[in-house]
């Protein structure tokens, strides 16, 4: 529409057409995955040594555009693909990083990482522990994970425990549109490696988020970190669900339909896995003195398991009633049309809420 | 890199050697060997063995050079597994007959090249410059790695079978796009060749068009499992025609020709030409480590007939023939050899004294809470420890 204009009238100088694209731009909604390529692309130019690469990165976008047009604006030196070969695309940005570079590299799909698992275990995670910190991995691997999204087998695994159990690696899930950009432009600059994984079912949601000053804002550090730090989702004083990444937005639902039924639930976002926010975490526990983890993972030997032995052994004489798990069970992930029955949904969390020993 | 621009280098390439493509990039059909077992050289040395396959003799000065090192290697070797007996060492895998590759595999490399080892290269370590105590400080026990990878340009020593193959492709292709002209040189094993890896690491390489080479050290086990169960290939270097890529087949127990072949390596992935696989026949004399009881696995007799082969008699055989080896000159090596034996000896026998609590130092960037905390309980113990 402004370029039309533009062209009919000459006189429309450059600065009011950005004005206006500006502001056509902050009545748009902007997808969580549109924040995950713009902080790409403000990570490409804020540092020449940040390379993106992966299979089907370049040309097509990547398999859900999150890289979308990288290669166009950038450089095939930039943004590149490479052959199948997760193990090779790990390896390989482990020697670029050592090189001086700080490589933001693709997995593709959950269960597509697991090839190069031995990479990220041995040396990604161990790299600047056995050189005594003289080496360091800069780097940064994406992984879209989790369901919910009709994804057929090894497409929809959640593996953030596998990463979580290993140390030397930082492990960030965001929930949210505006932690979309920041957390991914935190792990961008961050000197450690970090695991970024990316909830499938959130690439297209959409929420009204300014970008640009999102992006002035991370420029000038006025925003606080994510790193660390635990995120109120939602206040609440009656009980806390503690989730993270894909589960949020179904533990915002569960809390909403507590509040109908005038229970006041709080929901604390994790956001970053490792390191791990305890004392947001227990300060919400401790305020309301019930607890339940919610995580689409399955339950067992899990981040869910690892947060409620964490809240029990640090906020004990807060508690009224033992913190509960509702996570996936404990089985692969089932085929599509019985991933409903596995994924932990609101009502479920409502049953556990009913659960927490309330005083009649 | 595309397939016909691949194919446009390997025309160009094999036009250089007036030979085709296949033959380029296919290993010569007989080992490249320049010197016989009792140090003479072989008559046909001079002009190569094939058309495709002619390689420089290396200086002389670069002979006594490379020797020097080479007894040092032997030395150092020797010294280590004597450490291990009196229990100065928990482990030690010695290259013992694999000196020569070691020697070649680093002396060929500039300052600004890197070196991409196994836990069996000590002496291609210290060949690349590293601190003996620096090398020896994962042996010890004390930390993973004892010494700065960047400033010696070399990676620590890879547990991980081929994992590292990867890590050197990574160095190369950062190198290529900064427009630095470094070339990296990854080793591994016979074993090493049947791990995912080793495909990925060479396709990459390949693909990518990097200044790598994959040396592989074949000394004919991995730890107890024999070559002829480990590949059906007709060698390893032929293995590398599938990636695109030329591959040697060489003596590993020939230094001479180790220095040939290396250094014109060197050279045809420094002017861009590409990766390159060496596949380098030798024999580990010794067991996979003091762990291993290689009687379980092979006769003794077998071992013995590469007495005759062995890296050290054959290149001194040679340079004193040639009237190279003057008594001084000799005393001289031995002298250097002894000191670096000296310093290792002296450095193990000194008790280990890292703080524990350095443990927690290097895990990230910045300490955690969880770490500090950890840290804080592990010092309080310490502390009671000493009152």
């Amino acid at each position: 529409m402004t370029a039309t204009t533009s062209r009919v009238n000459p006189n429309v100088s450059a600065a009011t057409a950005r004005a206006a694209a500006k502001a056509a731009s902050e009545n748009q909604p902007v997808t969580f995955g549109k924040a995950l390529n713009t902080a790409l692309a403000d990570g490409l130019v804020a540092d020449e040594s940040v390379v993106i690469f992966g299979e089907d990165v370049g040309t097509l976008g990547g398999v859900f555009r999150i890289t979308d047009g990288l290669t166009a604006r950038f450089g095939a030196e930039r943004c590149f693909d490479t052959p199948l070969a997760e193990s090779g695309i790990v390896g390989m940005a482990v020697g670029m990083a050592i090189n001086g570079m700080r490589p933001v590299i693709e997995m593709q799909f959950d269960a597509f990482a697991y090839p190069a698992f031995e990479q990220v275990a041995s040396h990604v995670a161990k790299m600047r522990n056995r050189t005594q910190g003289k080496l360091s991995l800069p780097m940064v691997i994406r992984i879209p994970y989790a369901g919910g999204v009709g994804g057929v087998e090894h497409h929809c695994d959640s593996s953030e425990g596998y990463y979580a159990h290993t140390p030397g690696l930082k492990v960030f899930t965001p929930s949210c549109v505006e932690d979309a950009y920041l957390m991914l432009r935190e792990a961008i600059d961050s000197d450690d490696p970090v695991v970024f994984f990316e909830p499938k079912k959130l690439y297209w949601s959409k929420e009204q988020v300014d970008l640009e000053q999102l992006a002035q804002e991370y420029e000038a550090k006025k925003s606080a970190p994510t790193e660390g730090r635990a995120r109120i989702a939602r206040a609440g004083s009656d009980a806390t669900l503690i989730t993270y990444g894909p589960s949020v937005s179904t533990a915002m639902e569960a809390a909403k339909m507590a509040a109908e039924e005038g229970i006041n639930l709080e929901v604390i976002d994790v956001r970053s896995i490792v390191p791990f926010d305890d004392e947001a975490v227990c300060a919400s526990v401790r305020k309301t003195g019930r607890a339940i983890v919610v995580a689409e993972a399955q339950g067992f030997a899990s981040v869910a398991s690892e947060i409620v032995a964490r809240v029990q052994e640090r906020c004990f004489h807060s508690l009224a009633a033992p913190v509960l798990r509702v996570t996936g069970f404990d089985i692969p992930y089932p085929a599509p049309t019985l991933e409903k029955f596995h994924l932990p949904s609101a009502e479920r969390i409502l049953d556990a809420v009913d659960q927490l020993q309330w005083e009649a | 890199m595309s397939a016909e621009a691949t194919s446009d280098r390997m025309s160009e390439v094999s036009k250089k050697f007036g030979i085709s493509p296949e033959d380029y990039m296919l290993p010569a059909r007989h080992m490249i060997n320049l010197l016989n077992p009792d140090g003479s050289l072989r008559p046909e040395s001079e002009q190569g063995t094939e058309p495709g396959h002619e390689y420089p003799l290396p200086s002389p000065a670069r002979l006594m050079e490379a020797y020097a090192a080479l007894v040092t290697g032997r030395r150092v070797n020797d010294q280590n597994s004597a450490l291990v007996r009196q229990g100065r060492m928990a482990v030690y895998p010695s290259s013992h007959g694999q000196e020569a590759c070691q020697i070649a595999a680093a002396l060929c490399l500039e300052e600004n090249d890197w070196l991409f080892p196994t836990y069996r290269d000590t002496v291609a370590v210290l060949t690349k410059g590293v601190a003996p105590m620096e090398v020896m400080t994962s042996f010890r026990g004390e930390w993973h790695c004892g010494y700065d990878p960047k400033a010696y340009k070399c990676a620590p020593m890879s547990t991980p079978l081929t994992t590292q193959l990867l890590h050197a492709v990574g160095v190369a292709h950062a190198a290529k796009l900064r427009g630095e002209n470094t070339v990296v040189v990854a080793m591994c094993g016979d074993g090493a060749t049947s791990e995912g890896d080793f495909h990925e690491a060479l396709n990459f390489a390949a693909v990518f068009n990097l200044p790598v080479i994959f040396f592989v050290q074949n000394n004919k086990y991995a730890i107890s499992v024999p070559l002829s169960h480990q590949s059906a290939a007709p060698s390893l270097a032929h293995k590398a025609v599938g990636y695109g890529m030329a591959g040697e087949r060489v003596d590993g127990n020939d230094l001479m020709a180790l220095m040939a072949i290396m250094t014109r390596a060197v050279r045809m992935a420094r002017e861009g030409n590409g990766p390159l696989l060496i596949e380098a026949h030798t024999y580990r004399m010794q067991a996979h480590t003091n762990a291993d009881d290689d009687k379980r696995y092979r006769e003794d007799s077998e071992v013995q007939a590469w007495i005759a082969k062995d890296p050290v008699t054959r290149m001194k055989a040679y340079l004193d023939d040639a009237g190279l080896l003057t008594d001084q000159v000799v005393a001289k090596i031995a002298e250097d050899a002894e000191a670096v034996a000296k310093t290792l000896r002296d450095g193990m026998n000194q008790d280990a004294n890292t703080d524990p609590r350095e443990l927690f130092e290097h895990v990230y960037s910045t300490k955690s809470t969880q770490l500090a905390e950890q840290q804080a309980m592990l010092a309080d113990e310490l502390d009671r420890e000493e009152a």
